[in-house]
Parts: C-alpha cells; sequence; structure tokens
C-alpha cells in the first residue's frame, strides 16, 4: 500500500457515519483457580467509529481486564468463561492465536499507561515504528521512515524527521506517550483501546494528549474505549461513558446526559467526589511558623574519570514562602519542578545548597543529623505512594510507634499502646488493626496509617507529598476531608504539594505556583486562582479537566 | 572421671551446632512474620518440596550424629596404673555407634559388593603348608555364614530383617507424628503430610537395610586400604554439608555488612567496598585457594603440638578450606545486596524513618535487613549444592580436605585410578556419587521452589 492509498483510505473512512466497530456481549472472567469469584459478570456494550467510549470505574473494577479481553491478553490467572465479543464480522473468541496475531495491532491497538516501559529504551523510536510497519504492511525501504515521519506529524511531535532518530528517554513524558499513540496507529487500526493514557502525566499535557486523542477519533473515524478513573477527563473526552462498580457496567449513556443527571447512586457519588473549585477557604493568622528564605538546592553533575564536579543541576533555585501555624500552603507545579525536592530540604533530607530555613526562630539547614532530632516532632511528612511509604514487614502498630520510640518522647510502652490505638481511631480506622500488615489494607486505608504515623510524634507542621495524587476520587475525598478535619482540631500547618489545581481551592489558604525550580507567583488561594498573573498559572489553570 | 569416654569437640562441631542454632532461631522470628509463614507454607505445600525437605533433614540429621565425637576408654593395660585411663587414638561419633561395627571391619584391600572373597589374588599358604595362588577369604564380609551357598538365602532374609526394621521404626515415629496433627486442628488447608511420610520410610527402610547389611557383608565392596566403602561414603556426607554450610556461614555476614554498608552508606564507603570485590574477583579463585591451602598445610606441619590427634589436624585444614572457600565467595551476593540496598534506601519508608530521627543503625536493623532476607536465603540455598560440588573439584586435584577425612572428594580422587584398571573398580565412585548427587539434587529442587515462593519477581510474573 503506498502512502497516498493510505491517505486516500483514511479519507474515506471520514466520510462513513457511526457504525458497529466492536460488539462486547456478556463477557464474563473468572479466576481461574477460583471459579466462584467473577472479576468481569456480564459485561456488555459497543464502541463505534468515530466516537470515544468511556469506561470509568476505581481501581479494581475491571476495566483494564475488559479491555485485556478484547485483545485476548488475559493473564493466566483468569478464565474467560461466557460472552462473545464481535468486531466487524470476526468473533475474536472463535479466532486461532495465529489469527489473533493479525488482529492485534492491525485491527486493534493499545496504548497504555506508562509510555516509557512500554518502549524499548536501546532502539530508536523510529526504528520501533518501523519495525511494526513491516509486519503489518507491505511498505518497504525508504518508505517506511517516510510513513514514520507522516505518523510523527499527524500526532503532533516537533520536528518529525529529527525525532525518529532519537531514543525514548531523550523525550518527555508527553512526547513519549505521543510515540506510543503513533505507533498504534501505524497499522491504521479500527479501534484504539488506552489504558489511563495520561494518568502519569502533568495536567498540561494531558490536556494536549486528550485533545490529539479526540482529534484522531474524527479524523480517522476510529472507535476508542478510553479506561480513566478521573472524571473531569471523561467530561472532557468522551461521547459516551459507562460505569464500571465491582466488575458490572452499572450505567450506560451519552456523555452529556450522564453528567446531568446519573441514574445510580454510586455514579452520583463519583461525580460529586471532585472537588468543589468555586469555594475558597478564608485567609488565615500570618505569623510565621515556617520561612523559607532564598532556598536553593544544587545536584552537582559528575562527568569523567575522577568524577568531578562538572556543573549543576538546578533543583530549587532561590525560592521564599512561609507558613502559619494551621495554615496550608499548597504548592503546585508539574512533575520536576523542584517541589518535592523544597519538601525534602525542610525535613533536612537533602541539603540546601544555598539560602535559610527558618523554624520558630531556629535555622534548620544548618543543624546536623543529632541536632535536627528535636525538630523532627515539629515537621513530619506523608508520601505519595502508600505502597512504599511503609515497611511491608512491619504491624501497623509498629510502624506507628517507631517514631515515639526514635524521638523518646517519654512514653511507656503502654502509654504507646494507648496513643496508638487512639491514633488509629481519629484516621478513621480499627484499633484491632495495629496488629495486621500493610499489605492487608486498601490504598486508602494504608494513607490513613501514613497520616497517623505522622501525627504520632504531635507535629506543627506536615508536609503532604502529593498524599492523594494515587488515590481513586471517592477515596480522594475522603482522605482529603480527613486532613482538613486534622487541621481544625490540632491547629497543624499542611506545606501541600501537589501537581492537582482542582483540589487546591477546598484545601489551601494560599498558593505557590514552581515552574523550572522557581516560585513563579504565590498569594491566596483565590486570587490566584481566580486572577492569575503569571502565563503559566493560566496555562496550568486551563489544563485541569472541569466537569461542570 | 568415671566417664566411660572422653567427648572430643572439634572446631567444626562448635560451628556447625552453633549454625543449628542460629538457624533455629532464624525459624523462630520468621515464625512471627504471617507473610513469611505463608511464603514457607507454598514451598512445603508441594509434594516434592516435602520430600525434597525431608531428604536434606536425613542428610543434615547424619551430619549432626557424625559431629558428636568421643574417644572411647581402652581397657587397662597389664601393670598400668588402676587410677591411670587411657583413651583410644580413634575419634569416634555418635553416628559409628548407630552403625555398629561398619567402620572397623577393615580387610586386606579391595572387595567388591557382597563378595566374600578378595578382589585380588594372593599367595596363600594351606593348611598343608603349600603356597597357592588363589582370592582370599575376607576377614569379615560375610564370615558369619556355615558355608558360602547360602549367601544368596541369607541376602534375601537379612535384606527382609533390615527393611522390616527400618519400616517398623519409620511407622512409629509417623504414628506419633500423626497422632499430634490429629489433636492440633487448623483450619489452614493441610499440607501434604503423606509425601513427606513416604519419603520418611523409605530413607528410613534403606538405612535400616544398610546398618543390617552394612555389619555382615560389604555392600558397596572396600577400597585399596580395605575399608568399607559405604562406611566412607556415610562418612563423606558430614564432610559435604559441612563445607556447604560452614562456608555459606563465614560468606554471609561479609557479604551482608559490606554489601549493606556500601549500598546504605554510599560515598567513599561504597568506593572501597567496590575496590575490594573487584580486586578480589579479578583473581583466578582456584588460584587464591590453591596457594592458601598449601600455606595452612606448611603451618599445620610446622606446629604439631597444637593437635592432640590426628582428626583434629584433618579437622584444621578442613576449617581453613570452609573458611578460604567462603571468603573467595561473597562477591556475588555482595553485589546483589548492595544493588537492592540501593533500591531500597530510596523508598519512602526509608524516608519517613529518616524524617522520624530513626539511628543509621536502626534503619539498616529493622527496615532493610528484613527487606533483604528473601535474596539472602536464596542465596544460601543455591550457594550450598555449588559449594559441595567444590569440594569434590577441590579435593580431586589435590588442595581439598585431608586425606584422613572421609570426603566424597577423596573418594572420587581415588576412584580415577580405580576406573581404568581391568576389570573396572566402580563402586567406590558410584558411592560417593549416589550419596552427593541426591543430596545436590533435593537441594537444588529444594531452593527451586524456595526461590519461586520468595522472589518478588516471580510473584508479580504469575500474579
Amino acid at each position: 500500500m503506498s502512502i497516498a492509498e493510505a491517505v486516500r483510505e483514511t479519507e474515506a473512512k471520514t466520510v462513513q457515519s457511526t457504525e458497529l466497530a466492536l460488539q462486547v456481549s456478556n463477557l464474563n472472567v473468572v479466576l481461574r483457580h477460583q471459579p466462584d469469584t467473577r472479576i468481569l459478570k456480564d459485561v456488555s456494550f459497543q464502541l463505534n467509529k468515530g466516537e470515544v467510549f468511556a469506561l470509568v470505574g476505581e481501581s479494581g473494577s475491571g476495566k483494564s481486564m475488559t479491555s485485556l479481553s478484547i485483545m485476548r491478553l488475559l493473564p493466566d490467572a483468569l478464565k474467560i468463561t461466557r460472552g462473545k465479543i464481535q468486531q466487524g464480522d470476526t468473533n475474536i473468541f472463535a479466532l486461532t492465536e495465529q489469527e489473533m496475531g493479525s488482529i492485534r495491532g492491525k485491527k486493534i491497538a493499545m496504548i497504555f499507561q506508562d509510555a516509557l516501559t512500554s518502549l524499548n529504551p536501546v532502539q530508536k523510536v523510529g526504528d520501533q515504528i518501523a519495525e511494526t510497519l513491516k509486519i503489518h504492511t507491505n511498505l518497504t525501504g525508504s518508505n517506511i521512515r517516510k510513513r514514520a515521519i507522516q505518523l510523527f506529524e499527524e500526532v503532533g511531535l516537533p520536528d518529525p524527521d529529527k525525532r525518529v532518530d532519537w531514543y525514548p528517554h531523550q523525550m518527555s513524558g508527553g512526547q513519549q506517550q505521543r510515540v506510543m499513540i503513533a505507533m498504534a496507529l501505524a497499522c491504521e487500526p479500527d479501534i484504539l483501546l488506552a489504558d489511563e493514557p495520561t494518568t502519569a502525566l502533568d495536567v498540561t499535557i494531558q490536556k494536549q494528549i486528550l485533545e490529539l486523542v479526540k482529534e484522531l477519533t474524527v479524523s480517522r473515524d476510529l472507535a476508542v474505549l478510553l479506561i480513566t478513573h478521573d472524571m473531569g477527563v471523561v467530561r472532557e473526552t468522551a461521547d459516551r461513558v459507562g460505569v464500571m462498580y465491582k466488575g458490572e457496567i452499572i450505567e450506560e449513556g451519552t456523555c452529556d446526559a450522564f453528567f446531568e443527571n446519573p441514574r445510580e447512586e454510586y455514579s452520583r457519588r463519583l461525580i460529586n467526589s471532585l472537588p468543589d473549585m468555586d469555594s475558597y477557604r478564608p485567609a488565615a493568622d500570618p505569623a510565621p511558623l515556617l520561612k523559607v528564605d532564598n532556598l536553593e538546592v544544587h545536584f552537582p553533575i559528575r562527568k569523567g574519570l575522577l568524577q568531578r564536579v562538572h556543573d549543576y543541576t538546578k533543583a530549587v533555585n532561590g525560592i521564599s514562602f512561609s507558613i502559619a501555624k494551621g495554615e496550608t500552603l499548597a504548592l503546585v507545579g508539574e512533575s520536576g519542578c523542584g517541589k518535592s525536592t523544597t519538601g525534602r530540604a525542610i525535613l533536612n533530607l537533602e541539603k540546601a545548597t544555598g539560602g535559610e530555613i527558618w523554624y520558630n526562630n531556629q535555622k534548620v539547614n544548618a543543624f546536623s543529623r543529632k541536632e535536627m532530632l528535636p525538630l523532627r516532632k515539629k515537621i513530619q511528612v506523608i508520601f505519595q505512594s502508600p505502597y512504599s511509604s511503609m515497611n511491608p514487614r512491619m504491624t501497623v502498630g509498629d510502624i506507628i510507634e517507631e517514631g515515639m520510640v526514635s524521638l523518646q518522647m517519654g512514653l511507656s510502652k503502654a502509654e504507646r499502646e494507648q496513643r496508638v490505638e487512639s491514633l488509629l481511631k481519629r484516621v478513621q480506622l480499627e484499633p484491632e488493626h495495629r496488629y495486621r500488615y500493610p499489605h492487608e489494607f486498601s490504598g486508602g486505608q494504608r494513607q490513613r496509617i501514613a497520616i497517623a504515623r505522622a501525627l504520632a510524634v504531635e507535629p506543627d507542621l506536615i508536609i503532604c507529598d502529593e498524599p492523594t495524587s494515587a488515590l481513586d476520587v471517592s477515596i480522594r475525598a475522603e482522605v482529603m476531608e480527613l486532613l482538613l478535619e486534622l487541621q481544625r482540631e490540632l491547629q497543624v500547618s499542611y506545606l501541600f504539594i501537589t501537581h492537582d489545581l482542582s483540589i487546591i481551592p477546598h484545601l489551601a489558604h494560599r498558593v505557590a505556583v514552581m515552574q523550572g525550580g522557581k516560585i513563579v507567583e504565590q498569594g491566596h488561594t483565590e486570587d490566584v486562582l481566580t486572577n492569575p498573573q503569571h502565563d503559566y498559572t493560566r496555562k496550568l489553570l486551563s489544563a485541569v479537566p472541569k466537569v461542570h | 572421671m568415671d566417664l566411660a569416654f572422653k567427648p572430643v569437640v572439634l572446631w567444626t562441631d562448635v560451628l556447625i551446632f552453633i549454625l543449628v542454632g542460629l538457624v533455629s532461631f532464624f525459624i523462630y522470628t520468621l515464625r512471627r512474620n504471617p507473610e513469611n509463614r505463608a511464603r514457607w507454607r507454598e514451598v512445603f505445600s508441594t509434594k516434592l518440596g516435602m520430600s525434597t525437605f525431608v531428604i536434606i533433614m536425613a542428610y543434615v540429621s547424619v551430619a549432626l550424629l557424625d559431629s558428636l565425637h568421643f574417644r572411647s576408654e581402652l581397657p587397662p593395660a597389664e601393670g598400668q596404673d588402676s587410677e591411670q585411663v587411657y583413651y583410644s587414638n580413634t575419634v569416634n561419633s555418635v553416628l559409628d555407634l548407630m552403625l555398629g561395627e561398619m567402620g572397623e571391619r577393615q580387610e586386606r584391600t579391595y572387595s567388591s559388593p557382597f563378595s566374600l572373597k578378595s578382589w585380588n589374588r594372593e599367595n596363600i599358604k594351606t593348611e598343608t603348608g603349600e603356597t597357592v595362588r588363589d582370592y582370599p577369604e575376607l576377614t569379615y564380609g560375610g564370615q558369619h555364614l556355615e558355608s558360602p551357598d547360602d549367601k544368596a538365602l541369607d541376602i534375601v532374609f537379612q535384606s527382609f530383617k533390615g527393611l522390616l526394621l527400618g519400616l517398623a521404626l519409620a511407622s512409629i515415629l509417623i504414628g506419633i507424628h500423626w497422632l499430634i496433627l490429629k489433636r492440633s486442628q487448623s483450619d489452614q488447608p493441610a499440607l501434604p503430610w503423606s509425601s513427606a511420610w513416604l519419603t520418611f520410610a523409605v530413607i528410613m527402610a534403606i538405612f535400616g537395610w544398610l546398618v543390617t547389611m552394612g555389619n555382615l557383608y560389604h555392600v558397596l565392596g572396600t577400597d585399596q586400604a580395605g575399608n568399607d566403602t559405604l562406611y566412607e561414603s556415610l562418612k563423606g556426607i558430614r564432610t559435604g554439608v559441612l563445607i556447604g554450610t560452614l562456608a555459606t556461614l563465614i560468606t554471609m555476614p561479609i557479604a551482608i555488612s559490606l554489601g549493606i554498608m556500601a549500598g546504605y552508606f554510599r560515598g567513599w564507603v561504597d568506593d572501597a567496598v567496590q575496590y575490594i570485590y573487584t580486586t578480589l574477583i579479578s583473581i583466578p579463585g582456584l588460584l587464591l585457594i590453591a596457594a592458601s591451602v598449601l600455606l595452612f598445610q606448611v603451618w599445620i606441619n610446622n606446629n604439631p603440638s597444637y593437635f592432640e590427634v590426628g582428626l583434629e589436624k584433618a579437622d584444621a585444614k578442613f576449617l581453613a578450606l570452609c573458611f578460604i572457600l567462603g571468603i573467595t565467595s561473597w562477591t556475588t551476593l555482595c553485589r546483589l545486596l548492595r544493588a537492592e540496598t540501593l533500591k531500597i534506601s530510596q523508598l519512602d519508608y526509608v524516608q519517613a524513618a529518616h524524617a522520624f530521627g530513626v539511628s543509621h543503625l536502626q534503619i539498616i536493623w529493622r527496615h532493610i535487613l528484613p527487606n533483604l532476607s528473601h535474596i539472602i536465603l536464596i542465596s544460601f540455598v543455591l550457594d550450598f549444592s555449588g559449594l559441595v560440588l567444590a569440594e569434590a573439584v577441590l579435593s580431586y586435584i589435590g588442595v581439598g580436605v585431608d586425606p584422613a577425612m572421609a570426603s566424597w572428594g577423596n573418594m572420587i580422587n581415588l576412584a580415577s585410578t580405580e576406573l581404568s584398571r581391568e576389570p573396572s573398580i566402580w563402586w567406590n565412585l558410584a558411592g560417593a556419587f549416589v550419596l552427593m548427587f541426591t543430596l545436590v539434587l533435593s537441594v537444588n529442587l529444594f531452593s527451586d521452589l524456595v526461590n519461586d515462593a520468595f522472589d518478588p519477581k516471580t510473584k508479580l510474573e504469575t500474579a
């Protein structure tokens, strides 16, 4: 097939109106060794050409398993017991494994959440596309390269003729995702399965990728299955929505109708769990508890045989802010802007190369490990990933107790135990949970344990490093509510590090926007969000997917 | 002292029992963690895991029984002061007691399995005073028979006796275990005890047969010096098991401490550790081992006063060999542990511990070491079989275990000349080979199962 033909065929497709591309009926999947555990229960839906169908639900609801069933790539532990998937005239379950090979990639293509792990790191991206083109099309020689460049242009990569000779690590996350999409489109598939394609990306890039997917849906007359847990993404991208809950599709409808009038209680909860962006918190007491003055954290870049310092990566480059007692300051920015490094520098886990950090008139960044000990009680931290923030080999009780023991709070064993119990109750867990191990808890529960651990030493300031971004929407709302409640009761201050602007109005008194190691804008949340002064703030704000 | 024997404590005996203590403690601490318990359950829930474990345990118990040494009292000689007690110069072990007279039935030279006569012709003086060249009768093997024609019948009868003895003993022990199991009702799915019992019964039957037959015949013949091959092979178990465990015991502390230090503190500590192991890796291992063993041999020869009996000398050399093997083989594990520590010390829970002001030692002890335990465990079991084989190789090239100490390597070493004779003498090699093969195969199969259960990567692939 020549390029001209390929283009003509694409144009021909765009003329067609909505027609059925894929029909999934009564799909049932069970665990192979426990046939009573049903992973999918009578899942039925259809994908139409030129339309984005979004499958929404929380983690573990079976969204990904649905798309893997369509590709017939289910893990060995799962088994399809009943159901039918019809692609055009072909029943996918009736095909041999060899015939399936020509369906995968050619008729149905897939893009994944993490582009970097899906690309081969030692091969040029152009060559990786060429490989697919060689297998599935009859293009040869220089035509393959031309086609690759054409595809890169289509997915909006700048300088496509240079980019084809790049390696994946030379590109940003958004560009990598674009390469993935180009690869998926290489063989002119009819159906595109997108499994959380933007979850690992920053908001501004998420917006661009979603726009690209929408464009391609129309221009190529693709049938897109978009799997996501983010209702904002659904609202902005999808034509039709299916809500998945515990392996079942409980509600299905057009996007507009669904958001205006959700039928199921669960759907309403999903929509309402989105934070309200119109109510702001009033300003708090201005006396500063923590003051950061012109903070710099530079990492040396070493080169050569003798590892001499060659240059510096300026992760944090001269930022200043302050936090008052009982106040929340949100530090917003995209990944790599230095916001987490700032948090680590305040905790004295990272040495500040310049500037000063003052806590209650004590200069923190000059302290040694030992001098820091009394202050460790005052400043605590909650991490992003609820899975890596707790030692899998310690019981919850031991985890919460650890800080009290090492900081010598002068409590007896019985008092400590009592405190662990009351802390667990405070974060809405059962006292009996202290004998269990972290793996027995869900992500939201683990984050509660992490909060209890931080509270154990009665801190004045908690650094929250994206504590909600790894959680499902409804659980995210609960955890945020808990943080707010604790602030009201205990008058703790939060430095809330996040990339998600949508949760800030609800949570933060003041906000500081960070870009490339510098704070570009800071002020009261309402002022910054309603009347942004800096271009970057405006760009961030416009990228937030909105439901209303 | 009124004891009829004098206990002999060899260095390796002490170490092996310390090791047993440590392993028991390790198992006790593992029991507290439900995750670990579940994983061990997974290992033992397979039939293969149960049987290989029973086989390994059989080897270990033989080795332990063989590590309880003593010298028995000699009957008072004529004209001796009655107060003074002299002890035999041969060191025996509890295993020797169980094997009966198997080790003491020494012939003059080679004889084939179950043979009544020697393998070589010799000049024999008949009763009439003539000198005839014929196969001489063995001193012990089959000499309880009244006539050589009864041999076949006697072998069948005695085999039954031995097998029944073993099975009877096994069924009593299994019965006791069954009763205990029945008492303690647990809601967890039952482990495949039947395969463990079956393996145990087979081992006991074989052992019973060997002990009965070994005291009447030479089941695996005799070697050049007339020693019973079966006895030598059984005594080789201790050497094999000990070299595997002791060398790993020496490897572990070096590898664990250096690996964790390098990965956790980084900077110049890391540089130093890396320089040490890259230097060590670049020296050919065999050369280093051979040189060190020879050096130590010279030291032993120059200081005979340190050693009371010959076995102590052999034991010192053996211990040195374990030491050298341990010191040359810690690098691989050290590198693995360094890499894993680098990864773990960046994880959030370690950062959180830093934020709580937990000391370095506590962080290593509570957060890093427990999360490395699967690597340590897996490499322990994998290294074990490699070291057993290494002993055979080293003894074969002559830098291994002292010839006075029974070892499979020494037996294989002798076998190289024996196999080239015509007709060839195969039983020496066979004895060592079968026992070593069973041990290494069971350990390898078991370590595969441990690996599957504990390695997080295999978990991810099957999940």
